[in-house]
């Protein structure tokens, strides 16, 4: 049978100790932070320490046509790492050495399976920071968020984390090592290879080295909290914030529903009664950080919002605790948390929110709204229990029609969480049949076997 | 039916778990294995393949269950608030029952439920400890294989238990309070100066001490690997034992020993309602020494003496988090004259000590001691502080093994040293008079 051959080969090849086969650990594989997505064992599971190593496994990958799932902490939000058509899980958790850190040309290099925040720890005692930061940068590997190419809470104003990828070491499917980009700033030759890899969730080759930007800390910020009693002011305000020239570093909206329930479950003393909120972050230069608060207090009176402005850190730390709560004070409240990720260009917020409100009314659903509204980036998050079949049905109706809405408003189905199997079927959507057909031509290309996380992305 | 009575009854805290991942940002043991299998999120979801019955209790099943410090930091910074420590016990007392023990730790348990076996045991030790251990430097370190690694200092045991040490009733002239003190194994045989510091201070403020002398073992380490009838008889006789006493409070000096008469008998007695009054009735009033001191006596530690000492604290995960005590110890620490606090960059991050986990998984626990070496080298402290017998002895093993030579003290010596400096310096007071 070629699963025993391939442990085997898989064990000649690197040693027992970075091949696990133990039932007890594969079920640990079988599944990630995604929520209603069939889990599924792999045949076995394997911690490379080297880009040897990795073309080594690819390699018996090959000979035996076994499927490959590079994961780096399984916190995707898309079933991304799930092997579901069993085979090999190569976990990029053994290549977790930060290479260097070169502060005169603001790059890091780094191995992929080095968590977020232990890169940004690293090079703060240089004043500088790696501005995506999802909201796992606590857990999340560079490798996964490169392939996710996930975005953040800083997105608004620092982009996602495919504006810092600057050069990429990939392990392609025919068992080659490739290197794209460098640490040039310019770098402009031939295809841009480094950016079809990133977000490529694994489909495409195996990252085994990133070199990413990094950029000087702010030296100051100011938080802000803004009140409103309707939806409509909140979304208005964020588009006129931005059209007076103020790019915070962070808009985040909070809806009624999950202001009640952070507040419920934290309290940290939230404004129940309100229809919404806004916490905005200005940073940069003090001066500037000085102009551009004043700016956002005047567009959020003007709007018929009530604004407070943290006077210190601890105030700010207040806020910013505030917000984290959400999605942990929404999956508390029941077993379920279907979160989703549908973006909408910015001036179109508005209508994204109202739309929701309705969508959540129509299948009866509880549905909490929150996210980065400063990019339109919204995250619907529907409360459910997977047991209860019946409303688990309503759910995937109503997902489907938050795509639907956020594509006819012009928007996106992933903002930032990615394709994975949850959107796979959504993607034609966005696409149409040629759009499909040019990027089944390049998986075609550089994965004939489909060897690469099948069953992800393009089925 | 309880927790600890099947896997079953858990199930709620399992469905709870939403998978996000976040366990791995703090748990130690994950920290050193990044294997899935090690951290909560994993060993939920082997949980619910049990409940499911994808997978029975295998070996590797008990083997994963036991990979576990049951420090709570998963539980403290889940977002979705699961229990995960109630789940780890769960299953473990689940694996008992479905395997039984392994015979080291049946016949260990055995003894605990044999307190006067237990104590001649341990007496012995005392005594003959040097036929069984050789002698190093810092400590003992076994002499031949008796189960336990041979690389370990383990502390000297006390020549006589702090049971031989003090007497029952330690009383004192115009006594505001009354309290019972219920030692721990670890105060009781090894660290007896803690103790005897404990009932010094608590006399010093006007406060009647009990010692009943028929308390022993707590039953914690039972009831961590699963042993929950060894840990319920436990549970029965501490409840009746200190039921007797008419006191204002029990006093423990171990997160651990903490945990078990606050929470843990009410949860174990749960089906026998004339006990579970009683447990509840003694949970209610059971408080860590360094909660008596600040919340209760309220006493004013500015006065006391001066202790000319720089020093880092270890906030044992029981103290901290299981007992919710992060502020007191520090607060007195803080304000203590002459203390300089040198804090580490995560000061509760656990050792890796966690019991019996320290002698049966030796080099994991000693990885995880090391990431804690080097945060307690980084602060140029010269005392380590903690509140814990159990932390202590992994910190005091760790600290001799890299040849640190730093002390480690329970903060309540720390408080008894500023009492015996301030007599002294009334005393040089009334010598310049
Ligand atoms: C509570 C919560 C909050 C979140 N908040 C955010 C947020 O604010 N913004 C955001 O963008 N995302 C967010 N996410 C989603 C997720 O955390 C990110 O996508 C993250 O970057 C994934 O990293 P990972 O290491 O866990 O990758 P994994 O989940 O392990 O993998 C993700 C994908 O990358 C592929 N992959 C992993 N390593 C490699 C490699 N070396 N080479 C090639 N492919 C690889 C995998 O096959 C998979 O397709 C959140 C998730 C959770 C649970
Ligand atoms: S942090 Fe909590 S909810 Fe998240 S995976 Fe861990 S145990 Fe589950
Ligand atoms: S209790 Fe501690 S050791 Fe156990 S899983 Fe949680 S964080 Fe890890
Ligand atoms: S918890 Fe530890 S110190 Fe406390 S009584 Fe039990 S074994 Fe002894």
């Amino acid at each position: 049978m070629a699963k025993a051959q391939v442990i085997d080969a898989l064990i000649q090849a690197l040693g027992k100790e970075k091949v696990v086969t133990d039932p007890e650990d594969l079920i640990c594989y079988s599944f990630d932070a995604t929520a209603d997505m069939p889990s599924k064992l792999p045949d076995v599971v394997v911690v490379p320490a080297s880009t040897n190593e990795v073309v080594q496994i690819i390699n018996i990958a090959r000979e035996y046509k076994v499927p490959v799932y590079p994961r780096g902490s399984g916190t995707n939000l898309s079933g991304g790492t799930i092997p579901i058509q069993g085979g090999i899980v190569v976990s990029m958790q053994g290549m977790n050495k930060i290479l260097e850190i070169d502060a005169d040309n603001l790059v890091a290099v780094v191995q992929p399976g080095v968590v977020i925040q232990d890169l940004n720890n690293a090079v703060a005692p240089f004043g500088l920071i790696y501005p995506p930061d999802p909201g796992t940068v606590a857990t999340a590997t560079m490798g996964g968020s490169v392939s996710e190419c996930s975005g953040g809470l800083r997105g608004l104003k620092y982009g996602v984390t495919k504006h810092y990828v600057m050069g990429l070491e990939v392990v392609l499917a025919d068992g080659s090592v490739a290197r794209f980009g460098g640490k040039t700033v310019k770098n402009v030759t031939a295809y841009d290879m480094v950016k079809l890899f990133t977000g490529a969730e694994g489909t495409l080759g195996i990252i085994t080295e990133i070199t990413v930007k990094l950029i000087p800390a702010p030296e100051a910020r100011k938080s802000m909290l803004a009140i409103f009693n309707n939806l409509a002011d909140a979304g208005n305000t964020v588009t006129e914030i931005v059209r007076s020239k103020v790019i915070p570093a962070t808009m985040e909206i909070m809806d009624k529903v999950t202001i009640q329930t952070v507040e419920n479950f934290a309290k940290v003393g939230l404004p129940t009664n309100a229809e919404a909120l806004l916490l905005i972050e200005v940073d940069g230069i003090p001066e500037v950080v000085e102009r551009e608060a004043a700016i956002v207090v005047k567009v959020v009176e003007k709007n018929k919002g009530k604004i407070q402005v943290a006077k210190d850190d601890k105030e700010r730390d207040g806020l910013w605790a505030a917000r984290r709560a959400a999605l942990p004070a929404l999956a508390q409240v029941k077993p379920t948390t279907v979160l989703e990720d549908a973006t909408v260009p910015r001036s179109k917020i508005t209508e994204m929110l109202v739309a929701l409100q309705d969508i959540a009314k129509k299948y009866n659903l509880q549905i909490g709204t929150f996210g980065h509204a400063g990019d339109g980036n919204l995250h619907p998050t529907i409360l459910t229990d997977a047991r209860d079949t019946e409303e688990m049905e309503r759910v995937h109706q109503a997902v489907d029609e938050i795509f639907k809405t956020a594509l006819s408003l012009g928007g996106t189905i992933s903002g930032e969480h990615g394709i994975g199997m949850a959107k796979a079927k959504y993607l034609p959507l966005e696409f149409g049949d040629s759009g499909m057909e040019a990027m089944r031509k390049v998986k075609q290309a550089l994965d004939p076997d489909n060897l690469l996380n099948p069953g992800k992305m393009l089925n | 039916m309880a927790i600890y009575d099947g896997l079953k009854e858990i199930e709620e805290e399992l469905i709870k778990c939403m998978k996000c991942g976040n366990c791995q940002a703090v748990c130690p043991i994950y920290k050193e294995t990044r294997s899935e299998s090690s951290v909560a999120r994993g060993k939920l979801k082997l949980a619910e393949s049990i409940l499911k019955g994808q997978i029975g209790y295998t070996p590797g099943i008990a083997k994963r269950f036991d990979l576990c410090l049951t420090c709570q930091a998963c539980s403290e910074n889940c977002p979705c608030g699961v229990k995960v420590h109630k789940v780890i016990l769960a299953a473990r007392a689940e694996l008992a029952r479905q395997k039984g023990l392994p015979t080291a730790k049946k016949v260990a348990f055995n003894l605990l439920r044999h307190p006067k076996l237990f104590d001649l045991g341990l007496r012995m030790g005392g005594k003959f400890q040097g036929l069984a251990f050789k002698k190093k430097a810092t400590g003992m370190s076994p002499r031949f294989p008796i189960g336990l690694e041979s690389r370990r200092v383990l502390p000297t045991l006390a020549d006589k238990p702090l049971k031989s040490l003090i007497p029952e009733e330690n009383r004192v002239k115009h006594a505001s309070k009354t309290v019972a003190f219920f030692s721990g194994c670890v105060t009781n045989y090894i660290y007896t100066s803690a103790g005897l510091a404990l009932v010094d201070v608590l006399n010093r403020n006007g406060v009647n001490v009990i010692f009943p002398k028929d308390q022993h073992c707590c039953g914690a380490p039972a009831l961590i690997n699963g042993d929950v009838e060894t840990a319920r008889e436990m549970a029965k006789s501490h409840v009746e034992i200190f039921s007797k006493y008419n006191v204002d409070a029990v006093i423990t000096m171990c997160g651990t020993c903490g945990e078990s008469f606050k929470y843990k008998y009410s949860e174990l007695l749960e089906k026998d309602p004339a006990l579970l009054e009683k447990a509840r009735a003694i949970g209610n009033k059971t408080y860590d020494i360094s909660e008596y001191l600040v919340d209760v006596l309220k006493v004013d530690f500015s006065k006391l003496g001066n202790v000319a000492m720089d020093f880092t604290y270890h906030e044992p995960c029981h103290v901290g988090r299981g007992l919710g005590l992060t502020r007191q110890p520090l607060e007195i620490l803080k304000n203590i004259p002459g203390l300089a606090y040198k804090p580490m960059k995560a000061p509760n991050r656990c050792c890796g000590g966690a019991g019996s986990f320290s002698l049966t998984n030796y080099s994991l626990s000693y990885q995880i001691l090391g990431k804690k070496l080097d945060d307690i080298k980084g602060t140029g402290a010269s005392t380590v502080v903690t509140a814990c017998g159990s932390c202590r002895m992994q910190l005091e093993d760790g600290l001799a093994q890299e040849n640190m030579n730093l002390p480690v003290m329970h903060v309540i010596e720390v408080v008894q040293k500023a009492y015996q400096n301030s007599k002294q310096k009334s005393s040089d007071k009334k010598k310049l008079a």
